[in-house]
């Protein structure tokens, strides 16, 4: 056992998750073959739809947007040890600011109400998610079981808020009057025809922004360095000085305020209103983001592109083979969660031995070190 | 409100907890071992499929609660080698866990029964009948135990008997014998345990077997006996509102049966009060008292009244040192 060494960097951060998610599709091809279907020509069409052409790819990366910030809702919470299970109801209250920015402000222009946008629906996010965050911090109730049931009290105060306030008179099913004007987001498909129908709008600048915006704080300020502090052992993070308490809370609502900027993508982006269940479990699609990017904004980028294109891969498999319907999409995705999440140790130990292995010069370390060992 | 309304109100919270409380004494098992679970949702979708699809090919529903058995230890399973064996992390792998048979039912249901993932409805044999207990016909017209024996105790499928029974049966297990103790212990000090020279990793599969074959029986009720035939995603948020009560009822068996039947009126009362203006308040949002079980956990957790802790070792992998 003592002869087991951590791998190399890039086998740690690649290769590994690679591995994961080759046995992850690995299953996911049995399933489609035990439903009589044939898994290469899914993959196929599921590759061609997400990156064959320019509607496929606009789709992708819109959904890679949503996936970026959840995923980063995810891992910046994570790096503080903290499990904020939480980002699809956070998204959800988060379009009240979004709606509300984009109603107010239809008469003036995109410039202004993308940013106010923004603005509002992570503020929202934030609070939702700052509740418990404060009610880890002060009360000692764990934020994992309080974020579930967080999403539940959204889902509930959103479907009220819909079906009684936001419902304007006349309208039967239960949403938000829209926007028209400037609060809808422009597409990119209005300056390059080349996207087709695809809903990829501005909003992806601030995915780009909210990666570099994450990188920045977790790695280059006091913040980011007390978080990761806290995250490896809070005793040390309480004995140098730091207030975990403190830092709970702002953590949970910087991370609640990732997952709200979901909400100005699908709700001034696509829907231009807001309707019942917008945030259909992206929320829950950051926590694979998250695992599989390995916490790290480009990991993060990578993989909710990856996800994306299984979303909109697994659209257009739908079309092609009925069979397929996108809970495979589903499926997929919990084979993610599970292989680089909890069970991360079902590969790990064999690569490991596989790299002693197959480098000799490494081997004759490990047999020297482990000589050297039992003499002293 | 009459007298009558008020027996149909409780006998319908009845059978709105039975699942609720078959679950929440499954993750009991789960979480006094050490091992959180939030998995509950995902083993109970799985065995209301299993039950759904095996029922409606044989018409029987004996063979269909042994598939929702089955089924739901198998997710169990993949949740203990997760969590025991491979010491990974237990909320995440119980996330998986509850998408992997959220995705799973979906496909197979529409591949197998062509309905859009739905499964036919069980035939005549497929399907726990309700039962009615002797003489319930008979004192039906005698006031106040008439109406509370024939339409509140008797008149439901053996499923709901079982989830009660399996209350003090729980109690007992859990206080009077070697493997409650053990139980108990492994969740509190597992070194303790170890040390004792009982294994942990048995102990906390053992437990989690526990925890399957309750969800299976949770998900059988769902699919052939409440409901008839399999729905997608048809148990609906149950598995989160039995983790709620769960801690509600601070890891205790006979308390759970309270916070699942306090549950479970409140759904009930939901659907009774659709639209119903209540003296004084007016008429009460029903999302209000759906939302209801999680506001009060979160205040429960709180601490704003009384105090929820669980077990000690809860959610850390034990490894054994050399």
């Amino acid at each position: 056992m003592s002869a087991r060494r951590p791998l190399p960097h890039w086998a740690d951060v690649a290769l590994l998750p690679v591995l994961n998610l080759l046995l992850a599709l690995l299953i996911s091809g049995i399933v489609i073959a035990l439903i009589g279907q044939n898994p290469f020509d899914a993959l196929r069409i599921l590759v061609y739809g997400a990156f064959g052409y320019g509607e496929g790819l606009g789709f992708t990366l819109h959904f890679a947007t949503d996936f970026v910030f959840t995923g980063l809702a995810m891992a910046f919470a994570a790096h503080a040890g903290l499990f904020n299970i939480g980002a699809e109801g956070q998204a959800y209250v988060a379009g009240l600011g979004a709606i509300l920015v984009g109603l107010t402000l239809d008469h003036t222009s995109w410039l202004l109400v993308l940013p106010l946008a923004i603005i509002a629906s992570s503020a929202l996010g934030a609070f939702w998610a700052f509740i418990p965050g404060y009610l880890q911090a002060k009360r000692g109730s764990h934020v994992v079981i309080t974020t579930i049931m967080f999403n539940f009290i959204a889902s509930a105060l959103m479907i009220y808020l819909l079906n009684y306030v936001l419902k304007p008179a006349g309208v039967q099913e239960p949403s938000s009057a829209n926007v028209v004007a400037a609060g809808k987001i422009p597409q990119l498909r209005q300056f390059f025809p080349f996207f087709g129908y695809a809903p990829l709008n501005m909003t992806s600048i601030f995915a780009v922004l909210a990666l570099i915006f994450s990188y920045v704080v977790i790695w280059h300020t006091k913040l980011g360095f007390a978080m990761r502090v806290m995250g490896l052992n809070p005793t040390a993070s309480r004995y140098a000085g730091t207030s975990n308490s403190r830092l709970i809370m702002i953590v949970m609502a910087i991370s609640g305020g990732f997952a709200g900027m979901l909400a100005v993508n699908e709700v001034l982006g696509v829907q231009s209103r807001i309707v019942m269940d917008f945030t259909s479990g992206y929320g829950f699609v950051g926590i694979a983001v998250a695992l599989m990017g390995r916490n790290h904004p480009v990991g993060i980028a990578l993989a909710a592109i990856l996800f994306g294109a299984l979303y909109q891969g697994g659209l257009e498999l739908q079309f092609e083979m009925p069979a397929v319907t996108r809970d495979m999409i589903v499926v997929i995705q919990a084979l993610v969660i599970m292989f680089t999440g909890a069970m991360e140790g079902l590969l790990r130990p064999g690569l490991e031995n596989a790299f002693i292995l197959f480098r000799p010069e490494r081997k004759a370390e490990a047999v020297k070190r482990e000589t050297v060992g039992t003499e002293g | 409100m009459g007298f009558e309304d008020i027996i149909s109100l409780l006998a319908a919270t009845v059978r709105l907890t039975t699942p609720l409380l078959l679950a929440c004494l499954a993750g009991l098992f789960s979480e006094r071992s050490g091992i959180f679970d939030i998995g509950l949702e995902g083993k109970m979708l799985a065995g209301a499929f299993g039950a759904a699809a095996v029922a409606a090919v044989t018409g029987n529903m004996w063979l269909g609660l042994l598939a929702a058995i089955a089924l739901s230890v198998f997710m169990a399973m993949l949740h203990a080698v997760a969590s025991i064996t491979l010491k990974g992390n237990q909320i995440i792998s119980g996330v998986a866990i509850n998408f992997l048979a959220q995705g799973l039912t979906a496909v197979l249901g529409l591949a197998w029964f062509h309905q859009g993932g739905r499964t036919p409805p069980p035939p005549p044999g497929g399907r726990f009948p309700s039962i009615t207990l002797p003489w319930a016909d008979q004192i039906h017209g005698v006031p106040i135990i008439g109406p509370i024996y024939a339409v509140l105790i008797s008149g439901h499928n053996l499923l709901v008997y079982i989830a009660f029974l399996a209350v003090p049966v729980t109690w007992w297990v859990l206080y009077r014998t070697r493997f409650g103790l053990r139980l108990r212990a492994v969740g509190e000090n597992p070194k303790a345990v170890d040390t004792a020279g009982i294994s942990v990793y048995r102990l906390r599969y053992q437990a989690l077997l526990v925890t399957g074959v309750l969800c299976g029986f949770a998900g059988a009720y769902f699919s052939i006996a409440q409901g008839s035939g399999f729905v997608n995603n048809m148990t609906a948020g149950d598995g989160y509102i039995a983790l709620a009560a769960l801690i509600f009822a601070k890891w205790k068996p006979v308390p759970a049966m309270f916070a699942t039947l306090l549950f479970g009126f409140l759904d009930a009362l939901q659907i009774r009060l659709q639209g119903v203006p209540l003296p004084i308040i007016g008429p009460i949002p029903v999302q209000f008292i759906q939302a209801l079980p999680y506001i009060l956990t979160c205040v429960l957790l709180a601490g704003f009244i009384g105090k929820a802790v669980g077990p000690k070792a809860g959610g850390v992998p034990y490894t054994k040192e050399n």
